[in-house]
């Protein structure tokens, strides 16, 4: 057993590392390292735990049982999961810490005496009060990121889902928790605790299903961030250092993510979280221009002689790709061209994919170097002095309406200047529009050869075709 | 006058978000999915006080109504722990610098 102050200050330094884990991600050389200060960090929070409480009876053993029980099952998924799925996999994660919080503020409520919080009828107002807003946020989490797992693994529509009255169902919900609370301080009262739970728990629902699935990358941040606020919450509960600094870390660090995103969509945060983006699929009148407006289809083997002939190439990868998996395939497109002496850089933009830095993830899998990989604004004008630009799965992100149309949805978004390479070559199943539900002009443009196939096979044939 | 300890708490948080956002704007973005799988494993720290939790029960009754929920808790943040750094790992792996060896 070890003293109440000296566990402090390792809370504190497992706090520290855990900072130190989020800095080594400023370099891919220094992340790895990185991890390894978090992986610590945890370990250190975890032994303090044990030695403070000094209860070495028989419930030790079934805590190790059942950390050893759910070590294995994320092992297992860690080791599984294809680096596509990455984005359900980490909404899936957010909902573990969301329900955890829940049911620690839950044991907290049922034995505050175990947190030395008072005793049950008469636990202290501020313990009280962080407990519950720990739960609520953590109940928010929890659901909204079921929601969001479910959508980004399409077994829900990513269309929105909206309804009369919604946005004020949502307030009246949100003021309705902190009226409980309140009443909660006064009464002390258990069924009051548990409704708010409740209610936390439907808000989160209502707050993801308008939210469509262009927006997923926000979403996923935003939940990100939730799930450090609930974090914090119950480390002010448990009056823990190294829970509050991580839950501070991480909620800052999801909200930074969300603003991120929604400045990469010209989107504000508020039009996001209100939702129904993307809803009426292309209305009537880019329909009918569509029919009009003619399209020049090209086949692999037109696609292999235009990149031959080039000097420099530019891959704009998208979610597509991840859909079809073509990145395998599109490394080895890339190898033979390197061969020939062209070069070739990717270029990517902020919000291609569903979350944050997928298609660099995707991109590292298949072996890309990521010192040939590009964000928007470092590789935005080498476009005009490229000679083929090659689309694969992206489409939103590349259509020049943005910077033309005042009336677009997407005006003002910063998107890729495709469309100043010599020749664009856009690999798409067909002439749908994308997520935002609006045309791209990118299809007509003299210079665009459109690729109609699916992503892998085309990649595949136009390898073919290179030899 | 004695200043109330949920003060320094407050202060360690508030200066911890500072901190956090001068370190996650210095990110690289092609770092940002390992940004949410780690951050997402550090947050599972809450764990510790779901051993709290579960270690409170009695030698006679280890599973009271409140242990329980420590007990799932514990199962649901070590999922997230493992998988948590293990997937970071397995991605920070895959990033690689060009090949010098190659030609």
């Amino acid at each position: 057993m070890i003293t109440a102050n000296l566990s402090a200050i390792f809370y504190l330094i497992s706090g520290i590392l855990f900072i130190l884990a989020l800095r080594g991600l400023s370099s891919p050389d220094t992340s790895r390292q990185g991890n390894y200060f978090g992986i610590a960090g945890m370990v250190i929070a975890i032994a303090v735990t044990f030695l403070s409480i000094g209860n070495f009876s028989i419930s030790l053993a079934y805590v190790i049982i059942f950390l050893v029980i759910g070590g294995a099952v994320g092992a297992f998924i860690a080791f599984r999961i294809p680096m596509t799925a990455m984005p359900e996999l980490v909404a899936g994660f957010h909902s573990l810490v969301g329900l955890a919080a829940v049911f620690v503020a839950i044991s907290a409520f049922l034995n505050p005496e175990a947190f030395s919080l008072g005793i049950i009828g008469n636990i202290k107002l501020a313990s009280l009060i962080e407990m519950s807003i720990g739960a609520a946020v953590g109940a928010i989490t929890f659901s909204g990121s079921i929601i969001a797992f479910l959508k980004l693994r399409g077994i829900m529509s990513g269309a929105p889902i909206t309804f009369r009255g919604q946005h004020i169902l949502n307030l009246t919900l949100g003021i309705g928790i902190f009226i409980l609370i309140f009443f909660l301080c006064k009464t002390q009262s258990a069924s009051i605790f548990w409704t708010v739970i409740l209610i936390s728990f439907l808000v989160g629902v209502l707050l993801i299903i308008p939210i469509g699935g262009a927006d997923m990358p926000v979403v996923i941040s935003m939940l990100n961030s939730y799930s450090g606020w609930a974090a914090a919450g119950i480390g002010f509960t448990l009056e823990n250092t190294a829970l509050i600094i991580t839950g501070a870390l991480v909620g800052s660090s999801g909200a930074i993510l969300s603003y991120i995103m929604c400045k990469a969509m010209n989107r504000s945060f508020v039009s996001v979280i209100l939702g129904g983006f993307g809803a009426d699929t292309s209305s009537d009148e880019t329909k009918a221009k569509k029919d009009q407006k003619p399209v020049k289809s090209g086949n692999a083997e037109d696609a292999a002689f235009l990149m031959k002939n080039a000097s420099s190439v530019i891959i704009v990868p998208g979610y597509g790709m991840a859909v079809a998996q073509a990145q395998h395939a599109l490394r080895e497109m890339v190898d033979k061209l390197k061969k020939n002496d062209i070069k070739v850089t990717y270029a990517i933009h902020p919000v291609a994919g569903r979350m944050p830095g997928h298609m660099n993830v995707l991109l590292a899998e298949a072996n890309v170097p990521y010192d040939e990989v590009f964000e928007l604004e470092d590789i935005n004008n080498d476009f005009a002095n490229s000679d083929v630009a090659f689309v694969i799965g992206a489409n939103d992100v590349t259509n020049p309406v943005a910077k033309t149309d005042p009336k677009s949805p997407i005006f003002g978004m910063p998107v890729l200047d495709v469309e100043k390479c010599k020749s664009v070559l856009f690999v798409k199943r067909s002439l749908s529009p994308g997520y935002a539900g609006i045309d791209n002009e990118l299809f007509y443009k003299d210079n665009t050869l459109m690729l109609f196939a699916d992503a892998k096979k085309m990649t595949e044939e136009i390898v073919k075709n290179l030899d | 006058m004695e200043i109330d300890p949920f003060i320094f708490r407050l202060s360690i948080f508030i200066l911890s978000i500072f901190i956090g956002y001068y370190v996650v704007w210095s990110v690289t973005p092609s770092l940002h999915t390992p940004l949410m799988s780690v951050t997402n494993a550090i947050s599972s720290v809450i764990i510790v006080g779901a051993i709290i939790a579960a270690l409170a029960g009695s030698s006679e009754s280890i599973f009271s109504s409140s242990s329980i929920f420590g007990f799932i808790a514990i199962i649901l943040a070590s999922i997230n722990i493992f998988g948590g750094f293990l997937v970071t790992q397995r991605m920070l792996q895959m990033y690689k610098k060009k090949k010098d060896k190659k030609k």
